[in-house]
Parts: structure tokens; C-alpha cells; sequence
């Protein structure tokens, strides 16, 4: 009966607007099937963890009062007060932390499968903006319960800002909404957080996906050099997109085990005139940035440690996101080639300088 | 030069349009430019008692929107110097053990005199006069 009625539903929406599109995609769409198969899901992982955060941010906006004197207390009332309000905290913190690790993950897999390359060069540009947009999510939200650690990081990240040359401080005045991170800093982030950045998040969200699915899932050499008897797909729908819904289901249980588990702690209130406390750390995720500015002399040539640290990765992050466009010879005799060992190289960097940032 | 009424037109709207852009731009980047606040400046401020401040401590006083680190040493003498490190802004804290002003973000260190020793700060702390007048505290800005 339910069955009847639902195709019938389907009919007659039919019948009106044309579902043909997406009855083709889901009975052409196919997905390649050999030994590098497991990086696919990534991507759709973080696409998972994202809905988590919509969903849980949504929720916490019901209780959330931003301001200097009710932001860290109404965080407070949600984790006593609020029945489970710990629980969507703590799952919107962890979701957060899952979110970027896996979008790095989606990434860098993305970058060693050589899946930029064309045609597929705006799906990269699209997803590297979603990354920093990601990353700028992690900065404004951090910032929200308003306690010591998010109050000192949010100066350090936002005094870093202030070290480019002429726009520099001009930035860091409109991000902090004044000279000093202030309540006017708070009002300004949570502003960031919960509408400007969702809203334009959601537009570079839409065309990756749009391109992903007009362009298909990206064949990697080994697989697209074999004979074509040799070739084996799975269908999108519905062998790919169940696999895809039961490690949805693996990842939603770890992001359960972990909040139950390693709860994220509130920590002191912000207070504008103490001493900063020893342990100000990041999150993990630029720590390796943080790390790398520590390490720098206070001036390199004329130019103080910080701007040369701040340029470098301006730079980096630039040449990142164009690389299907910049052509690197292979090199027929090299084992690795330029363009892995550069992705090597970067991944090590990060890796050590996050693993440094924590040991010192 | 011939102008035709159609490019007669189209310079007039391109240029009414930019115009339109613009009168609905400049307000809004006005507005997310935070207004300067009127803050009056302040030269001196008084910082509690000298006999209530134990020796070899210090505390975080509020110089207008500054912060300034007023520590009184171990020979009693008051040192009053701005608290926000000079390399990314965190506030500092007088080091009991080992007579030097730490900033924990960085593990910049500065010494008594606010000469930046070691760590990433690139420039001395600025420092303040301190006098004592009846056993208040008054601090000043140097120049």
C-alpha cells in the first residue's frame, strides 16, 4: 500500500517536473571498483560530518547567547542545565575536529591520485576554498564559549592577520571589531560563524559536488590503462552510495564513542586583563603553522619572523590551490616524481611540525 | 564624433549602474568597519597601595585599554611595564622563581627593564613610571 502510494507520488511529480535527470544518474552513474577504492569515501565522510555540524549547530543556537557576559555562561548552562546539551556539544566540538582531519584526508588523497588533473582542475579550486572556509569555521567557532585558551588564540591568530603588509591591519581591526579582541570580536565571530560563512560555504559546497557528479569519479592510471574487459564498476546506486551510508554509520559511532568519552572542557572564563596562561595552543589543525612561526628569529634580514612565517604560507597555500594548473615535468628516471615528492614533503612537514607542537 | 543614441544609452545606464553598485556598496563596507571608540586617553591611572603589593610579585593593571604589568621586586623597588608581548599580543606574567616577565604563549622572556632576552619578541616592553605617593601607586606614561 505504502509502496503503491509512493510510486504513485513519484508519478505524478513526474509528470510535472521531468525526473529523468536523476533517474539517469542513479541507475548510469558507476563507480570504479580496484585497490585505491577506499579514498572515494573520504570525501563523502567529511560531506557527513558537515551535516552533523549544521544539524548540531542549529540545535546550540537554540541556547547560545553570544556577549561578553552570557556567552561562556550560557555554554555553561547548555552542558549542566540543558537535557543532553552536553552531548551536542561535545558532538559538534568532536564533529568539527572529524571534519577537518577527514577533509585533509579527502585532500591529500585527491593530490597523490593526481585527481585534480583535467578536467577535473575547478573540482580542486572548489574544494580547497571549502577547505579554508573549513578552516576559518574552526577559527570563529573556537572562539564562541568564550574561555581563556579560545580568548588568548583568537588574539594570537588575529594579531598573526595584523602582520601583512598595508592590508594587515586593516583586517585585523574589522575581524577583532576593534583594536583589542573584545565582546565586539565575539559578536563579530558568532556573526561569522553561524551566517556569512555558512552561506558562502554552501554556494562552493553546491558547484563541488554539481562538478563531482557531472564529471563522475576520477579513474586513477593504473586503472584507466587497463583493457576495458578488465574494467570493473560498481553502480552508484544503490552498491556505492549503501557502502558509502554504512561508514557514515562507523564514523557517527566513533563521534558518539568520543564524546562520550573525551568529553571538550569549558576551561576559565575569558578575562581581558590576566596574564595569558601557560599551554595556549591552537587547534591541532593549525598548530603546525603556530609551530613553524615559533620557530622563527624574531627578524629574518629586515623583515620580522612573523610576516616572512605569514607570507610563506600565504604563498603556499596559493600555489596549493592552483596546482592543476602548474605543469612539473615527470622525470622518466626518477622513482618518485616532483609533483608526489612535493605532496610528500608537505605531508611530512605537517605531520612533524603538529607531533613537535605538542611535544614542546 | 558621432554618438548614436544606443551608445549614448549604454554609457549612461553602465555608468548609472556603476554608480548604483557603488551607492549600495560604500554603506555596507562603511558599516563593517568598526567605529573608533571615544575612549579618553589616559596619562596616569593609580594602582592600589604599595604596601598591600607583597614583594617579589606583581599584578595586571588596567592603563586605559592597555594592559600593564606593575611588578614590585625583590629589593622593593616598582617596575611598571605594558603587558601585551610585543610579538603576538598575549598578556605577560612576572616569573616569581626566576625574576624574569614570561609570556606563555610563546615563551617569549623578557627581563625587570622589559628588554626582550629570549623568544620570538622582537621589541622591548614599553616601560611606565611608577611613583608612590602616600603609599598609592601612580603610574605614568614615559614621554
Amino acid at each position: 500500500m505504502i509502496k503503491n502510494t509512493g510510486s504513485k507520488f513519484i508519478a505524478w511529480i513526474d509528470e510535472r517536473y521531468d525526473l529523468s535527470p536523476i533517474r539517469n544518474l542513479l541507475q548510469h552513474k558507476k563507480v570504479p571498483a580496484h585497490k585505491h577504492s577506499l579514498w572515494y569515501y573520504m570525501g563523502g565522510v567529511t560531506l557527513f560530518l558537515f551535516l552533523v555540524q549544521l544539524f548540531t549547530g542549529i540545535l546550540l543556537l537554540l541556547y547560545y547567547r553570544p556577549g561578553e557576559d552570557s556567552a561562556y555562561e550560557s555554554v555553561r548552562f547548555i552542558i549542566t542545565e540543558v537535557r543532553f546539551g552536553w552531548l551536542i556539544r561535545n558532538v559538534h566540538s568532536w564533529s568539527a575536529n572529524l571534519l577537518v582531519f577527514f577533509a585533509f584526508v579527502h585532500m591529500f588523497s585527491v593530490f597523490f591520485s593526481k585527481a585534480y588533473e583535467k578536467p577535473r582542475e575547478l573540482t580542486w579550486v572548489t574544494g580547497f576554498i571549502i577547505l579554508v572556509f573549513t578552516l576559518a569555521f574552526g577559527f570563529s567557532g573556537y572562539l564562541l564559549p568564550w574561555n581563556e585558551l579560545a580568548f588568548f588564540a583568537t588574539k594570537v591568530g588575529t594579531d598573526i592577520v595584523g602582520v601583512v603588509p598595508i592590508i594587515g591591519e586593516p583586517l585585523k581591526t574589522f575581524l577583532r571589531g576593534g583594536e583589542d579582541v573584545t565582546g565586539a570580536t565575539l559578536s563579530r565571530f558568532f556573526g561569522i560563524h553561524v551566517a556569512i560563512l555558512p552561506a558562502i560555504f554552501t554556494v562552493f559546497l553546491g558547484l563541488h559536488l554539481l562538478f563531482i557528479q557531472q564529471q563522475g569519479m576520477h579513474e586513477p592510471d593504473h586503472f584507466k590503462n587497463l583493457p576495458e574487459e578488465k574494467k570493473k564498476y560498481i553502480p552508484f546506486f544503490p552498491d556505492f552510495a549503501l557502502k558509502d551510508l554504512l561508514l557514515w554509520i562507523v564514523v557517527f559511532n566513533l563521534l558518539i564513542f568520543l564524546s562520550l568519552y573525551f568529553p571538550w572542557e569549558l576551561g576559565n572564563k575569558a578575562e581581558a586583563f590576566a596574564s595569558a596562561p601557560a599551554g595556549i595552543k591552537p587547534e591541532w589543525y593549525f598548530m603546525f603553522m603556530f609551530q613553524s612561526l615559533k620557530f622563527l628569529p624574531a627578524h629574518i634580514l629586515f623583515l620580522e619572523g612573523e610576516l616572512v612565517g605569514v607570507l610563506f604560507f600565504g604563498v603556499a597555500g596559493f600555489f596549493w590551490m592552483i596546482i592543476p594548473y602548474i605543469k612539473i615535468k615527470n622525470k622518466p628516471n626518477w622513482k618518485i616524481q616532483p609533483l608526489t615528492l612535493i605532496g610528500i614533503i608537505v605531508v611530512a612537514f605537517i605531520v612533524i611540525m603538529t607531533v613537535v607542537g605538542y611535544l614542546i | 564624433m558621432k554618438l548614436d543614441r544606443r551608445k549614448f544609452l549604454n554609457t549612461l545606464l553602465g555608468v548609472g549602474g556603476i554608480g548604483g553598485i557603488v551607492a549600495v556598496l560604500y554603506p555596507v563596507f562603511s558599516f563593517l568597519i568598526p567605529p573608533k571608540s571615544a575612549e579618553p586617553k589616559v596619562n596616569s591611572v593609580k594602582a592600589g597601595l604599595s604596601s598591600e603589593l607583597p614583594t617579589n610579585s606583581a599584578k595586571i593593571i588596567k592603563f586605559g585599554r592597555e594592559p600593564v604589568i606593575l611588578i614590585k621586586t625583590e629589593d622593593n623597588q616598582l617596575k611598571a611595564l605594558s603587558a601585551g608581548c610585543t610579538h603576538l599580543d598575549c598578556i605577560v606574567q612576572y616569573k616569581t622563581d626566576t625574576k624574569q616577565i614570561l609570556c606563555a604563549c610563546h615563551n617569549g622572556i623578557y627581563d625587570l627593564n622589559g628588554r626582550n632576552v629570549s623568544g620570538p619578541p622582537p621589541r622591548p616592553l614599553e616601560q611606565f613610571d611608577v611613583k608612590v605617593i602616600q603609599d598609592e601607586i601612580v603610574i605614568t606614561k614615559q614621554g
